[in-house]
């Protein structure tokens, strides 16, 4: 019963016909799926497939030459828009997603604490700035002998917001280390950190900005085999109602156990999708198959 | 002339030194991150004119570019002269070294994985912040070594000033050599050059140990 209600409410994200190329590469070749809010899309297929650039399209790191986007039924990005978007109103898109890299990629300059939060300071700031602007504006238009008054009060709220953001900053990112289990790593360096808590960091990274859509790209290709395992755990203690995440993944055991849906690329186009059961029970294409028994192979 | 005048005379040689040395850093420090940013411009011509400036600047004696820069206005028939000759120097040094500054900048920034910025990006940071809180100190760190190297040299290549007659340690100690006929102030303005880089040396020496709190 659940399934059916959730198969006819609108999508979440909607992508259409995503084509990008690379000079005389076509990577994507027309690509289109729906999301609904709260499920797992794993992405399956071989290296060089278009996989990531279609993550990183999605993340507005590249910028598909064709195809619309759509999340929670606003339109977010369409190629056919002809004036050039700004920079700001691209980052204003790209805090929809989040994105966990295949190489991590913290500041190796910076603590794991301040890998997390300094984000969330930047965009605290701006609020800040944002607010002090407003505020002079009022002062102008008080009258003279009210002003200095004034100040006084308005630095006193400025103060107390600043006092509020903190706070609220470093109790969001000690629950976030509580959540990837690396309360006790808060004041290390990255280095000093193996390949999986750098993963388990950068997760938290990206959760701290609370994404609507949370990305992986291959999150666990670059660590050793025995480390994948935290990695996987933390990513799949992730899934709740509301948390969409979009996982490019080479582990099938972990996308048939986390999915809702899978998708098969080959070539830049989906060359199967369906439930995990459908994809990886009873594959219709005969080159998901191929893919399907060459990953068990490998396995063994 | 006692061994004391001798001393005087060079310090007061070093303290025009010194002023050339740190204008020129100063000034030149900045502006070799511009032309480093420049030279590795999306926008191709701006692009092309930097790496071409910077290959004459790097390609030709910077004793020339002092006498250039020095008469070059007044050979051209241009109504202009530099205030001073020390003033003169400091453009031209400034000139000679935005450009060597810069290929070291262009170095450093080229050192810091693309993953860098795009983690910055996807984090919604605009692109200022990711420069500043990002990139830059990776790059500061990661240019020291190089940085340390020129800066050094620079000290000695004060010295070249002396061709448009600024009278800096070594031509002071020329002049000294003539007017008493002995050698030895030559070699006592190279002690001062010596314990002049030997301060920068342990300087940067504690400014990379700090900065190497974390591994790569």
């Amino acid at each position: 019963m659940e399934t059916i209600a959730k198969t006819e409410a609108s999508p979440f994200l909607e992508v259409k016909n995503y084509r990008k190329r690379f000079g005389e590469n076509e990577v994507l070749k027309g690509i289109s799926f729906t999301l609904h809010k709260g499920e797992v899309l794993a992405i399956i297929g071989s290296s060089g497939g278009g996989k990531t650039t279609l993550l990183r399209c999605l993340n507005f790191l590249e910028i598909p030459d064709e195809g619309e986007l759509y999340l929670g039924g606003e339109r977010l990005f369409g190629a056919d828009e002809k004036v050039k978007v700004s920079d700001a109103r691209v980052r204003e898109k790209r805090l929809h997603f989040g994105l966990v890299f295949q190489q991590f990629n913290l500041f190796p300059q910076y603590t794991v604490f301040k890998n997390i939060t300094l984000a969330q300071a930047l965009l605290a700031r701006q609020e800040l700035a944002r607010k002090k602007k407003a505020f002079a504006q009022a002062r102008k238009s008080a009258p003279k002998e009210k002003r200095a008054q004034l100040k006084a009060e308005q630095k006193k709220i400025l103060a107390e917001i600043r006092a509020n953001q903190r706070s609220s900053i470093e109790q969001r990112t000690l629950a976030l280390l509580e959540r990837v289990g690396l309360s006790e790593k808060k004041d290390a360096y990255p280095f000093e950190l193996s390949g999986g808590q750098q993963q388990r960091v950068a997760i938290a990274r990206a959760l701290a900005l609370s994404p609507d859509i949370l990305c992986f790209d291959e999150p666990t290709s670059a660590l050793d085999p025995e480390l994948t395992g935290e990695v996987l755990k933390v990513i799949k203690g992730l899934k709740s109602s509301d948390s969409t995440m979009i996982v490019v993944t080479h582990e099938m055991e972990f996308a048939r156990s986390v999915a809702d849906h899978v998708i098969f690329i080959a070539d830049g186009q989906i060359e199967e999708e369906g439930t995990p059961e459908e994809v990886f029970g009873s594959p219709k294409s005969e080159k998901t198959q191929a893919f399907l028994r060459k990953s068990l192979e490998e396995l063994f | 002339m006692s061994f004391g005048e001798v001393t005087l005379e060079l310090l007061q040689g070093f303290g025009t030194t010194c002023m050339l040395f740190a204008l020129t850093l100063v000034l030149s420090l900045p502006l070799g991150l511009l032309l480093g940013l420049a030279s590795m411009s999306k926008f191709k011509p701006l692009k092309v004119v930097v790496r071409v400036f910077i290959w004459v600047i790097r390609g030709t004696p910077l004793m020339l570019q002092i006498i250039i820069i020095m008469f070059g206005p007044g050979l051209l028939g241009l109504h202009f002269s530099w205030p001073s000759r020390a003033f003169a120097a400091v453009v031209a040094f400034v000139i000679n070294y935005s450009c060597y500054f810069a290929v070291i900048y262009r170095g450093g920034f080229e050192s810091v994985p693309k993953g860098q910025y795009e983690a910055g990006q996807v984090l919604g940071m605009k692109k200022h912040q990711i420069f500043f809180h990002v990139v830059l100190f990776q790059v500061f760190r990661h240019i020291l070594p190089p940085m340390s190297n020129e800066i050094l040299t620079l000290v000695k290549d004060t010295s070249l000033a002396q061709v448009i007659s600024v009278g800096e340690i070594i031509f002071v100690a020329q002049d000294i050599m003539n007017n008493i006929y002995v050698i030895y102030p030559l070699f006592y303005a190279g002690v001062f050059y010596l314990v002049f880089c030997g301060i920068l040396t342990l300087l940067f020496g504690w400014l990379e140990k700090k900065t190497k709190f974390y591994k790569v």
